[in-house]
């Protein structure tokens, strides 16, 4: 069985394990991501959730096979940009981050969302970030830091 | 705004959304064995035998026989095992653990384990069962005499169900014996040493002999107070026997079936009404503690001192009892026994001021206590009840009054409207004389010759921000920059015990503790030298002293305060119900920066509503929680509660840091009550007496009454 090659974090990568694996484990394992965390396991927390080729999935849902030739962003590549230190920012001035578990993946999928709609209003925002759970903050802090980080990051998206 | 109050960015703000943070799961796994639990399939039984396969080499089996001391987690009884003892009590209680190097192939020989039971009758309904952990009386006045004075009884209960604290984080610790024969165990916890004694005693040895780490912890609500002990003991001694490190991290289903959630109750209450006033209650509070008694005294006491709700009740008489199940074991959950029975008696209130015709607000506001009043355990309100100018804080925000009246006329149509208030306190900190007899707390300040200052400090950052809220007054005392004072996760080798992250008292008890510090170390102060300075707890003066035999005195040395109102819409042809608006006004004293108290706040109220309306867990015939996952168990998502907002009402409280009260726990505590009353509006009238309120429950309803 030939290696699965998929780009992780703008770095080719060839995995050698089953396509059967799930990328969230082998993510974690293999590669050492431990941004990408283990919520549920059945894809409805969305803790795991990394952006594949800009779109975003619960990484615990996708088997290996699935990645071959994909691009695979988790919070370990994307901290690197300037999207990210905008978004940062935003969630640091209203305190969006409490436990932090839910918050490597409610960044992404903020990224996922402001990626196709850089001028969301908060209704849009509340659906594009309604698949990842948070417990902690009641959300308001969330959806108004990026709505905060897509108006003062304007022209990033 | 107080400069205290005003925000900064959480010190731990960078590590955690950066996804740089450890938590306990993202250790390494080189060299350290996965551990599985083998839990009970029957919720009573006998264990004749457990039939092991044969184990690798590598793998172990770890049960009772291998814990070096006292089979017995200590949390406040001693009942509760590390691992089974001859039967198990409920579905998931833990018999035996698994561990070995590789994942797969422990769950593996997990899965092949054959556990042979003599089944016994588990006892599932709280109504049926007998067994009582704990058992308490208390009450003033002449009880008898104004019932049989009044010239209205009213007699009603009031149920409410499991609610599981849902943390992102599951369960987990890590056990690592060290060179020196100590014992290192770590995780995702609230309560450092309360595990430290735990393992102390679990493996045997002094309290030197181990050392406990609050890992990164992703959330806890309670449901990390007590539990981690059970599962610290339970890898320390699989780590002991396997000579090697050992992680346990539960998986979702396992951790919503099988940890502590909040105890499903039953409350009665009787209620005697004289010339349009209470005169009377007598309540009846029962709890369902499940299989092991574990925190159930102090939920319970908690619950029953708040039985009266934030009214005057000239006569009250109150029981408690906390009954055993073969379910889960409850514990520990925001609120911790007060939502319970503060969704009860607003309920009451609610139900009361309808049949007397009158306003269901303004009579509640004609029984309020107010300062100087004696509390329900004959302690007093030592200080100002904000609650009537709050209530007028949520007027405004949301024009009660004016939606109250217009919803209570008749509504046609498919969508129908409701709006309903609740008004009620949590006790800041602990129960009774638990500050001043148990946790006698201790906290430090270490002056690095750098002039850098370290807090050391029990109490572990579960998101709730004592990472920099705890700084943020060392430094302002100090007048140091933020950055020049730091609080690690605490690790009972090196920090004192300032007790544990409990009961919304970290930042009100040990927050002044390290407020007095500071002062202390300014006081001497000298440049370029290591000092250290110590602090220890003192109760208030002015409290009136606690007699838990009696219930008699002040329960609480002051009260956080909230008034939240619920509008909501519902489907008719459907149930299913739509928030307009959560509205709430929260006294917490001062908020030592702003954005963390609003997010605790937000968050906390959210929790409410779903605890309310979408939260529903119970078990089966068998004892067996069905609602096990994200699918079965909802929890509320960005879309639920759009319209939430939070106010913050400032009373000061002279003996917390800069007038800061309690405030963790408050927000969640009130939210059934409103939503339950704005349901009942929506509904036409109808009188209901259980939460959470589903949308099955509406057509059931509907179905019965009509719309």
């Amino acid at each position: 069985m030939a290696d699965i090659r998929f780009t992780l974090n703008g770095r080719a990568v060839a995995y050698a394990g089953s396509a059967g694996d799930r990328l969230l484990d082998v993510l974690r394992r293999d590669y050492r991501c431990t941004s990408v965390k283990c919520g549920c396991k059945e894809g409805e927390c969305g803790a795991c959730s990394v952006l594949i080729d800009g779109v975003l999935m619960n990484s615990c849902c996708v088997a290996m096979g699935a990645v071959e030739g994909s691009s695979v962003v988790t919070m370990e590549g994307f901290r690197e940009t300037e999207r990210f230190a905008a978004l940062s920012k935003a969630f640091g001035d209203l305190s969006a981050v409490q436990c932090g578990f839910c918050i490597p993946g409610m960044v992404l999928a903020a990224e996922a969302l402001l990626s196709k709609n850089a001028h969301p209003t908060e209704d849009e925002i509340r659906e594009g970030l309604s698949g990842n759970l948070c417990r902690c903050t009641g959300y308001n802090a969330i959806v108004n830091a990026v709505n905060n980080a897509a108006k003062e990051g304007n022209g990033l998206w | 705004m107080d400069k205290i109050s005003q925000s900064v960015v959480k010190k731990d703000h960078a590590t955690k959304i950066s996804g740089r943070s450890v938590y306990v799961a993202d250790y390494p796994s080189e060299g350290v064995l996965c551990g599985k639990l083998l839990h009970a399939k029957v919720a009573r039984a006998r264990v004749v035998r457990v039939e092991v396969p044969e184990l690798p080499e590598g793998y172990f089996y770890v049960d009772a026989k291998d814990v070096p001391g006292d089979n017995n987690v200590n949390i406040v009884l001693d009942d509760t095992p590390v691992y089974c003892r001859d039967t198990v009590e409920y579905i998931g209680e833990p018999i035996a653990m698994l561990c070995g190097p590789d994942e797969a192939e422990v769950e593996r020989l997990r899965d092949a384990c054959r556990v042979v039971y003599e089944e016994l009758e588990p006892v599932l309904d709280l109504r049926a069962a007998t067994e009582t952990f704990f058992d308490y009386h208390y009450g003033h006045g002449d009880v008898d005499g104004a019932f049989a004075e009044a010239d209205a009884i009213y007699d009603e209960e009031f149920e409410t169900g499991y609610q599981e604290q849902a943390y992102l984080e599951t369960q987990g610790m890590m056990a690592e014996p060290e060179e020196s024969g100590r014992m290192f165990v770590h995780g995702s916890s609230q309560c450092a040493y309360y595990i430290h004694g735990a393992v102390a005693r679990a493996l045997g040895c002094g309290p030197s002999g181990v050392h406990i780490l609050q890992d990164v912890t992703g959330g806890g609500f309670g449901g990390k107070e007590a539990f981690p002990s059970i599962l610290g003991c339970q890898v320390a001694v699989a780590a002991r026997k396997c000579g090697r490190p050992v992680r346990c991290v539960f998986d979702r289903r396992e951790d919503m079936e099988y940890t502590s959630k909040r105890h499903p109750s039953l409350c009665r209450y009787k209620v005697a009404v004289k010339d349009g006033r209470v005169t009377a209650m007598d309540i009846d509070v029962v709890f369902n503690a499940g299989a092991y008694s574990t925190l159930s005294a102090v939920v319970l006491q908690r619950g029953i001192i708040a039985a009266p709700g934030v009214y005057d009740v000239p006569n009250l008489r109150v029981h408690g009892c906390a009954r055993k199940t073969n379910t889960s074991p409850c514990g520990a959950y925001r609120g911790f026994g007060a939502p319970q029975t503060f969704f009860a008696v607003e309920m009451m209130m609610d139900h009361i001021a309808r049949d007397l015709g009158v306003d269901s607000l303004a009579f509640k506001q004609a029984h309020l206590v107010k300062q100087g009043d004696s509390t329900s355990t004959c302690g007093r309100y030592h200080f100002p009840v904000p609650l009537p100018a709050m209530i007028e804080e949520v007027e405004t925000a949301c024009s009660y009054r004016e939606k109250r009246a217009a919803y209570a006329k008749p509504q046609t149509g498919r969508y129908r409207r409701g709006i309903g208030m609740s008004l009620y306190f949590h006790g800041a900190g602990f129960t009774g004389s638990g500050e001043r007899d148990l946790i006698k707390a201790v906290a430090k300040l270490r002056k690095y010759r750098d002039g850098t200052v370290e807090v050391l400090a029990s109490n572990g950052d579960i998101g709730q921000g004592v990472r920099t809220t705890f700084p943020k007054i060392v430094a302002h005392e100090l007048n140091l920059p933020l950055d020049k004072v730091f609080y690690d996760h605490p690790d009972t080798a090196r920090v004192p015990d300032s007790g544990p992250t409990v009961a919304s008292r970290s930042l009100m008890i040990v927050g002044e503790l390290l407020r007095r510090a500071a002062i202390h170390l300014r006081e001497v102060w000298v440049d370029g030298e290591e000092q250290e300075v110590e602090e220890r707890y003192k109760e208030p003066d002015f409290m009136i002293p606690f007699d838990i035999t009696k219930f008699d005195g002040d329960a609480y040395p002051t009260y956080a305060w909230a008034v939240n109102a619920i509008e909501l819409e519902i489907d008719t042809l459907t149930g299913t119900s739509k928030v307009l608006g959560a509205y709430g006004s929260f006294d917490v004293g001062t908020p030592v920066d702003y954005n963390i108290v609003l997010g605790q706040m937000e968050g906390g109220f959210l929790q409410g509503i779903g605890y309310a309306s979408i939260e529903k867990m119970d078990c089966d015939d068998k004892g067996r929680i069905r609602n096990n996952s994200f699918s079965d168990y909802l929890i509320p998502t960005t879309k639920d509660v759009p319209n939430l907002r939070c106010m913050l009402h400032v009373e000061k409280y002279p003996d917390g840091p800069y007038g800061a009260k309690g405030a963790g726990e408050l927000p969640l505590v009130g939210a059934p009550a409103a939503y339950l009353e704005a349901v009942e509006q929506a509904l036409g009238g109808s009188s209901l007496h259980h939460a959470p309120f589903t949308a099955e429950d509406t057509l059931a309803v509907i179905a019965k009454e009509g719309v």
